[in-house]
């Protein structure tokens, strides 16, 4: 790598100087826009201890809930779960730590930790379990919480193309937590379907700007559906789903 | 008759107006987009990051990376956008969504909510229902007015643990429609053929019956 080519060759380099009992900050909803190939990696390298943050938690043979038969994660801060079996055997046998966090909270944590705020207020989980031992602050007539920020030691993430500097374009509603992922890992780690040269992609249409990541690579993606849900080809004025 | 889970969507899309931003949760508020009323328009609100969730795809339209917050594949509307997670809870939690639907295991009196939770049995999370119901103003509930086993779900104090503490105005049963207000609730309608004495036999929380009440009609 030289000056701001952040592109790297191989997984093993991508992932250099992960070690046990990191925090590891995930992108993807669902099986949504998950860095598939970092997760592999991970589960090759056999890290162990570690604490991650993602949405989701995959399902038993893809995503992120393939490091779970090697015990690899302590801990995970999620905002909904249990869509894997292991899982739930883990979490009910009290060998899995799972700090429940609203998605919209959990969102914030993320972006509040690339900000480089410390803390904020919600009214999201106020006289719920989630405010359990938690600040609590009246503003303007309503309560609030205090939410800390998260920042990981690496972040996975997964962007549709990257250019050689880092600058990234996600594609559809793969967006999701990626690009907060990607401003609070302390090494930022990014996977695309494609890299294109410096100066290819227009400077008003990229969604993270390359000084936030630190790794760039290319890799194929199964890009696994989880509910796989269609329509008849018959023409319809259904507004929405079903 | 107690309304069936399409009936309940059908009466609870008489709420939408022309113009609404809307949110809806899985299971029976999903149904609601198939009763969007003639002649007015509406987006819905996908909370993974998606404005104007079109209708599911057809099978050479599936996208892996076009989905709602089921995470089922949809497609999107013309003139929708998409937005990463904190900009989707920015929009909810600041206040922007015009009605948020969602189900629920209990309301009570006081506006309380639980939905996410059954402690002893498998806790899944919360997703983004907390967020949903703390940010928004106008959120109507849809769920069943008691148990098969005839035990009330409108509650003096809900048992489970909260989703949301005292942000529900509006629930919409299988039996009848309500609005709480001031620590009680209020019967605004009853499903067709249901009594008000029935009503009143399955709703555990005070109960606000205003001269006759009228039946919905579709």
């Amino acid at each position: 790598m030289a000056g701001f080519d952040k592109v790297v060759s191989s997984y093993e380099e991508a992932l250099h100087g992960l070690t046990d009992n990191m925090t590891v900050i995930a992108g993807g909803f669902g099986l949504c826009g998950i860095a598939e190939n970092l997760i592999n990696e991970i589960k090759r390298r056999g890290t162990s201890g570690l604490t991650l943050v993602s949405n989701n938690c995959g399902v038993d043979d893809f995503g992120l809930g393939i490091l779970l038969p090697k015990r690899q994660i302590k801990k995970i801060i999620a905002s909904y779960v249990g869509e894997n079996a292991e899982f739930e055997r883990q979490m009910m046998a009290g060998e899995l730590e799972v700090e429940l966090t609203p998605q919209g909270t959990l969102a914030e944590k993320i972006r509040a930790g690339g900000a480089g705020i410390p803390a904020f207020y919600t009214a999201t989980g106020v006289g719920t379990p989630v405010a359990e031992g938690k600040e609590e602050r009246n503003f303007n007539g309503r309560d609030y919480i205090l939410e800390e920020a998260i920042v990981g030691d690496f972040a996975i993430v997964k962007a549709w193309k990257a250019d050689r500097y880092g600058n990234l374009i996600f594609r559809k509603t793969a967006r999701n937590f990626n690009p907060l992922a990607a401003t609070a890992g302390k090494i930022t780690v990014v996977e695309v379907e494609e890299i294109v040269e410096v100066g290819e992609l227009d400077p008003d249409q990229i969604h993270t700007p390359g000084i936030y990541v630190n790794r760039v690579i290319q890799g194929t993606f199964e890009k696994r559906i989880e509910q796989r849900t269609v329509r008849a080809k018959t023409p319809s004025t259904n507004n929405g789903e079903q | 008759m107690a309304l069936s889970r399409e009936q309940i969507a059908q009466r609870v899309a008489q709420e939408l107006k022309d113009g609404y931003y809307v949110n809806l949760g899985i299971g029976i508020p999903t149904l609601v987009a198939n009763f969007v009323p003639n002649g007015i328009e509406v987006m819905l609100q996908s909370e993974n990051g998606l404005l104007g969730m079109g209708e599911f795809p057809t099978d050479d339209e599936i996208d892996a990376d076009l989905i709602n917050a089921g995470k089922q594949t949809v497609t999107m509307a013309t003139g929708a956008s998409v937005f990463d997670s904190a900009e989707s809870f920015a929009m909810i939690r600041g206040g922007h969504v015009d009605l948020t639907v969602l189900g629920a295991f209990e309301v009570d009196v006081q506006g309380n909510i639980a939905s996410y939770m059954i402690p002893g049995k498998l806790i899944k999370g919360m997703g983004g229902a907390m967020d949903l119901v703390a940010g928004a103003d106008n959120i109507i509930v849809t769920m069943t007015h008691a148990s098969k086993h005839g035990v009330s779900k409108l509650l003096k104090q809900c048992s489970l643990p909260l989703t949301g503490k005292g942000c529900i105005k509006k629930v919409l049963t299988d039996l009848a429609y309500l609005e709480i207000k001031a620590g009680k609730f209020h019967l605004v309608e009853r499903a067709p053929g249901v009594s008000v004495e029935e009503i009143i036999k399955l709703t555990e929380g005070e109960l606000v019956i205003n001269g006759d009440v009228p039946e919905m009609s579709f």
